[in-house]
């Protein structure tokens, strides 16, 4: 069976645990191939989890060459091993990096690219490569695309399968690649890191709770709100704008596209570029005190009223029924 | 400073999107426009002419006739000149071909610091061209700012973007030439004024095919795409579902036991 390759690096382990998105991906890799897992830094924390999410290999890639400059080395990296490997596939995570390196990767290797896959497949006849499913046009069509040409590079999106154990080898191989001086010419000069809220990551969790303008600024009812039912806080461009929240927690089409079992809007008049982020959620609930808000043309459950009257009491709620 | 910058002509995104017999995006029959993530590349763009004394914005779409209308649009805001990269045997490009076509147009576009490029295209919606674009035309990419500042003397001008990442707040740099990409934080882009559509009227549009770029036309287009769709399903639209109002009370109470009979809680 061919290798599979799955890019992860330090990014991937948060507060020393491997990201839940790394571990589907070597999911969705087990379908394809064997997996082996790229990891640029010291594998050494991540090792026993990677193996237990079935990667056969693990090729270790020092970071000196790496780090503190952008995707361009890291696509030097996935050529080289492209090259030695002739992997059935390489996954990406479908972040703004993940999709940079996965388009450099895509002409140096003359592959076929397919970034924000919901869903991938092995072909029917085996053969064939992989089939991708992505979600288009805001969420109102979803597509299933095939690879003609070379090494199939795929983003997938976080949430797009459930992560399962098989124990794979894990066999770490250092792996030594050339890094090009002009792969090093945009260097990251500063950087202020975003204090962590505590909350779960607003593209992998389960329910999002978001606010818009009507919070008016405040958004202490949909924080506790969100935090009665272990969601992720998310936000409309109108609140974000307004500077109540950082533009990482923007919902839509210029922000994150998620698709949560449960999505919450509370005061979020439903734009089209909002509903671009949110509408493939399973199961949507707004809370508006405009009736006629076009929200409520795709809520599962709709509330007229007041976010600051409706979102404590339903917080008070929930909290005495937990007892 | 001289100025390439992308813009796209896309589906209106507020209009029904579909695909046609084909499965390749309908360009044809629902209205289109410059892609309004373009617009803030556009007014950065003009916005980093109009540091120096000298310089040119040349605006470069690869797309249909149609595209025209783009073109004619950027350079209403304040463009110097357009280039329209148009021929049948682009049509159905992935992402892959057109970074060639645009790689190609820019080169043959004389003497360029900086291409600037939207974050997105509004209709494929991948975010990837501009990097595809650098590792073609061998520049470092400076992509996602949103805010763009120069720096340095004529020998050695440095590009500083801002990024608003993830985790946390970057700030990146190059020496130019170099490709750039902003998002919708830059700042919004102007409308044209009367006066920029007059003049925009005698601005020099230059139209290129591929033979003009000496593109093999068997590299791009549908034919030559590196990915196919094979099936395209429309979502059924969302049935709305029960919207009650909140009178003393009674609205979070609704909401609580809906959250719990669907097992949120
Ligand atoms: C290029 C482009 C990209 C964009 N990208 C995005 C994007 O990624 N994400 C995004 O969200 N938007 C995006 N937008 C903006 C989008 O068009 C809307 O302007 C935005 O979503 C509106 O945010 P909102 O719903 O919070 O505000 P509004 O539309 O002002 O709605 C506020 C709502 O709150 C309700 N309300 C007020 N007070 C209360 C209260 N006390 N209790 C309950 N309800 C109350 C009101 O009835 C109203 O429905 C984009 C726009 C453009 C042009
Ligand atoms: N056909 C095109 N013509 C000109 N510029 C394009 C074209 N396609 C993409 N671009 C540029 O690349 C950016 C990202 O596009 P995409 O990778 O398709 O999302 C756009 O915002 C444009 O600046």
């Amino acid at each position: 069976m061919s290798e599979v390759l799955v890019l992860v690096d330090s990014s991937s382990l948060v507060d020393g645990k491997v990201s839940k998105p790394t571990l589907e991906l070597l999911t969705i890799a087990r379908r394809l191939g064997e997996p082996s897992a790229v990891w640029i830094g010291d594998p050494a924390p991540a090792l026993e989890t990677l193996a237990a999410y079935g990667a056969e290999k693990v090729y270790a890639v020092a970071d000196t060459d790496v780090t503190g400059y952008l995707v361009a080395p890291k696509a030097e990296v996935l050529a080289q091993l492209v090259e030695r490997t002739s992997p059935a596939a390489v996954l990406l995570p479908s972040g703004g990096e993940g999709k940079e390196i996965a388009g450099r990767l895509a002409v140096k290797t003359g592959s076929g690219l397919i970034t924000d896959a919901v869903d991938v497949q092995p072909g029917e006849s085996g053969g064939e490569g992989p089939v991708t499913t992505q979600s288009v046009f805001a969420g109102s069509y979803s597509v299933q695309s095939t690879f003609t040409r070379g090494t199939p590079v795929i983003t997938v999106k976080p949430n797009s399968a459930t992560p399962e154990q098989a124990p794979g080898a894990g066999a770490v191989e250092e792996f030594t690649a050339t890094i090009s001086e002009a792969a090093k010419a945009a260097r990251v000069t500063g950087s202020e890191p975003r204090k962590a809220s505590g909350r779960p990551e607003l593209t992998e969790a389960a329910i999002v709770v978001s606010g818009g303008r009507g919070t008016g600024g405040n958004f202490e009812a949909v924080e506790g709100f969100a935090d009665s039912i272990g969601a992720a806080v998310g936000a409309s461009r109108a609140a974000v704008d307004s500077g109540w929240m950082p533009h990482a927690f923007q919902v839509g089409q210029t922000g994150k596209t998620v698709s949560p079992q449960l999505y919450v809007a509370n005061g979020i008049s439903g734009a089209i570029q909002h509903r671009a982020g949110m509408q493939t959620s399973k199961t949507i609930v707004a809370v508006n005190k405009d009736e006629e808000a076009p929200i409520f043309e795709l809520v599962d459950f709709g509330v007229v009223g007041d976010l600051h009257t409706v979102l404590p009491a339903a917080t008070e709620e929930i909290t005495r029924r937990k007892g | 400073m001289n100025i390439v910058v992308c813009v796209k002509y896309v589906p209106d995104s507020t209009a029904d999107r579909r695909f046609s017999e084909d499965l390749t995006v309908d360009r044809a029959g629902v209205d289109g426009l410059l892609s309004e993530l373009d617009e803030y590349a556009v007014e950065q763009a003009l916005q980093l002419k109009a540091l120096g004394e000298h310089g040119t914005v040349t605006v470069l779409t690869v797309g249909p006739e149609q595209a025209a209308d783009a073109v004619r649009k950027a350079l209403q805001m304040g463009c110097d000149k357009g280039v329209h990269v148009v021929d049948d045997a682009i049509a159905g490009s992935d992402a892959l071909s057109t970074s060639l076509v645009l790689a190609e147009a820019v080169r043959k576009v004389a003497a360029w610091d900086v291409v600037m490029c939207g974050m997105a295209s509004t209709d494929g919606s991948m975010g990837v061209v501009p990097a595809m674009l650098a590792e073609r035309l061998g520049v470092p990419a400076l992509t996602l700012g949103s805010s763009v500042e120069v720096s340095g003397d004529a020998g050695a001008t440095t590009l500083r973007i801002r990024r608003d990442g993830d985790t946390a707040t970057e700030t990146i740099e190059a020496t130019l030439p170099v490709v750039a990409s902003v998002t919708d934080q830059s700042g919004e882009a102007r409308y044209p004024s009367f006066k920029g559509i007059m003049a925009a009227k005698k601005k020099p549009v230059e139209t290129w095919s591929l033979a003009d770029l000496g593109v093999d036309a068997e590299l791009v287009g549908l034919s030559a795409a590196a990915t196919v769709v094979a099936s395209t399903r429309q979502r059924p639209p969302r049935s709305a579902g029960q919207v009650v109002i909140d009178v003393g009370g009674s609205g979070a109470q609704a909401l609580v036991e809906f959250l719990s009979a669907k097992k949120f809680i």
